[in-house]
């Protein structure tokens, strides 16, 4: 479903991916951990096209979109929910969600969607005309997940949507990521709670420097030494 | 006391003028987050298009609004996209730079072409006085009032209530985000540009018949908007309303009392004023567009 070929990007004439290449099939959740700094969310913003890379290339479905603009790439499917959660701060709620579905493809769902989203999130159905600077921090990355869902994408991309919140809060999280790929979405999910990541998953991949240094089944990485000593904690 | 009420009204009238430039002023600082010096020149061009317009078609000066509005939003469009665009990622201070350059740049076409010469849109009967008991005004005068009330209101309704509105304030208030909404920021930037000017756009149309035209009118009318955008908290479409109102109240009681070389130095003392005990505007802190970008 998606592809990354020998992906190259970084910010201005700083290069931080050196040669990325992984994909994702169809209906599953990989992840993808790696330490501060290692250039996860990079990789999300060059998928996102946020950022262009400077050489390789990104495949979705079939399609080059290595130059595609940002605003194209949503409208294919695949749609991020960024790191620190990125609310339009001073708009209500609602008005986040309806931002959510922009796009000519998630306009037409709209209630439907709103719908969905309201049920797996009652507190946020609470909460529809606060504005969302106004909401907790669990709150407010409910809102920017219910927000991604709006806009009906195929493929759907987490950074990091347990940073900052309560256990409890993480597990609920964790809940609904799972809820979402089985209810058809595939997942790509950046994080540093390895652990819980790579229950729900099914592949992750390690990243180092901006390179990936080992890959596999997400019960193969747990067992691994390695991960074990520098990610787990073990 | 009918002199009071004379200078309160025509006050209000003056500040609404200030409000309708302001509000142009403020919106694309809060968006596209650049302060556009050259707004001035866009209200100087607009009044030069009403000024051939009517001159060219016969016709009375509110009817050319059908072909400044459009004419000036395209040009705010195109500028966005050939000057304001390319910049956006550098410095703050070359996008100073680059608005303070296009002022210049359209003032001295304008001059090439036109020369320093005054141009004097007919009055259409814009200027007959209407006595009101207590206060007399201009037909002209009231026009602005009600046109800026219409304006701010149509704004208004505008970014809440409509999608590309909203997208316009989703944008202002987070850019990558937006993006990620599948929203075409670039567009976005464009289309809020365009309305910026647009705001004087319609302001040339209500003034040309009351004020002359001249390459250097724009300098006039402008200097004390930007007093009311920060005044009222940049990036405040109320805000800019309400100081756009006191400055205009301000303007004509002083200019009626102390007389215009004093005037002002009031005008600037109750900015200065309101700098020191509210820095962040009069509405600044409570809504304000210009958030994060
Ligand atoms: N906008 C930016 N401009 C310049 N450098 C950046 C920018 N964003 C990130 N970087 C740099 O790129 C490198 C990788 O950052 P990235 O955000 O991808 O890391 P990460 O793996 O997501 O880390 P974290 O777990 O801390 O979020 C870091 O060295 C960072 O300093
Ligand atoms: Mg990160």
């Amino acid at each position: 479903m998606l592809k990354l070929n020998n992906v190259t990007a970084g910010y201005g004439s700083t290069t931080i991916l050196h040669g990325i290449s992984l994909d994702v099939n169809e209906g599953e959740i990989v992840t993808i951990v790696g330490g501060n700094g290692a250039g996860k969310s990079t990789t999300l913003r060059t998928i996102s096209s946020l950022i262009n890379p400077t050489s390789g290339s990104i495949e979705f479905e079939g399609r080059d979109i290595t130059k595609m603009a940002a605003h194209k790439v949503v409208e294919l499917g695949i749609t991020m929910v960024p790191e620190a959660r990125q609310l339009f701060p001073e708009m209500t709620v609602l008005e986040n969600l309806q931002m959510g579905s922009f796009t000519k493809v998630a306009r037409p769902r709209y209630k439907e969607k709103l719908d969905e989203v309201l049920t797996l999130f009652p507190r946020v159905a609470e909460r529809l005309s606060q504005e969302a600077q106004s909401l907790s921090g669990g709150e407010q990355q409910m809102v920017a997940i219910a927000r991604g869902m709006m806009s009906c994408p195929k493929l759907m991309l987490f950074d990091e949507p347990s940073l900052g919140l309560a256990p409890i809060v993480v597990t609920q999280v964790f809940d609904v990521v799972k809820k979402i790929a089985a209810s058809g979405t595939t997942v790509l999910i950046v994080e540093q709670n390895v652990f819980q990541t790579l229950q729900i998953a099914d592949r992750g991949y390690v990243i180092e420097n901006g390179e990936i240094s080992m890959n596999g089944p997400a019960q193969e990485l747990m067992g691994n030494d390695h991960i074990r000593k520098a990610y787990l904690g073990i | 006391m009918d002199l009071i009420f004379t200078n309160l009204v025509n006050g209000l009238m003056l500040g609404a003028l200030y409000a309708i430039v302001s509000v142009g002023l403020t919106l694309v600082f809060g968006i596209v987050k650049v302060i556009n010096f050259a707004h001035g020149e866009f209200l100087m061009v607009a009044m030069f298009l009403v000024f051939f317009a009517t001159a060219y078609f016969g016709v009375h000066p509110y009817v050319t609004l059908v072909v400044v509005l459009p004419l000036i939003f395209g040009l705010g469009m195109l500028v966005q996209r050939v000057l304001i665009e390319p910049l956006q990622d550098s410095d703050e201070h070359i996008m100073i730079f680059a608005t303070v350059g296009l002022s210049i740049a359209m003032i001295n076409l304008m001059l090439m072409l036109f020369g320093p010469d005054i141009y004097s849109t007919p009055s259409s009967g814009l200027r007959t006085v209407v006595d009101m008991g207590p206060a007399m005004f201009l037909t002209g005068q009231l026009n602005i009032l009600i046109a800026a009330i219409a304006l701010v209101g149509g704004i208004h309704l505008f970014l809440t209530r409509t999608q590309l509105g909203r997208a316009i304030r989703a944008t202002g208030q987070n850019r990558a985000a937006a993006q990620l909404m599948g929203i075409n920021v670039s567009w976005v930037y464009m289309v809020t540009f365009g309305i910026g000017v647009s705001c004087v756009g319609l302001a040339a149309v209500l003034i040309a018949p009351l004020y002359p035209t001249s390459p250097e009118v724009g300098q006039y009318f402008v200097l004390l908007s930007f007093v009311v955008v920060v005044m009222g908290g940049l990036g405040s479409i109320s805000g800019a309303l309400l100081a756009a109102m006191i400055i205009g109240i301000v303007d004509a009681f002083a200019g009626f009392y102390l007389g215009a070389n004093v005037k002002d130095l009031v005008v600037f003392g109750i900015f200065l004023l309101v700098l020191i005990f509210r820095p962040q505007g009069l509405f600044g802190g409570a809504r304000n567009m210009s958030h994060v970008s």
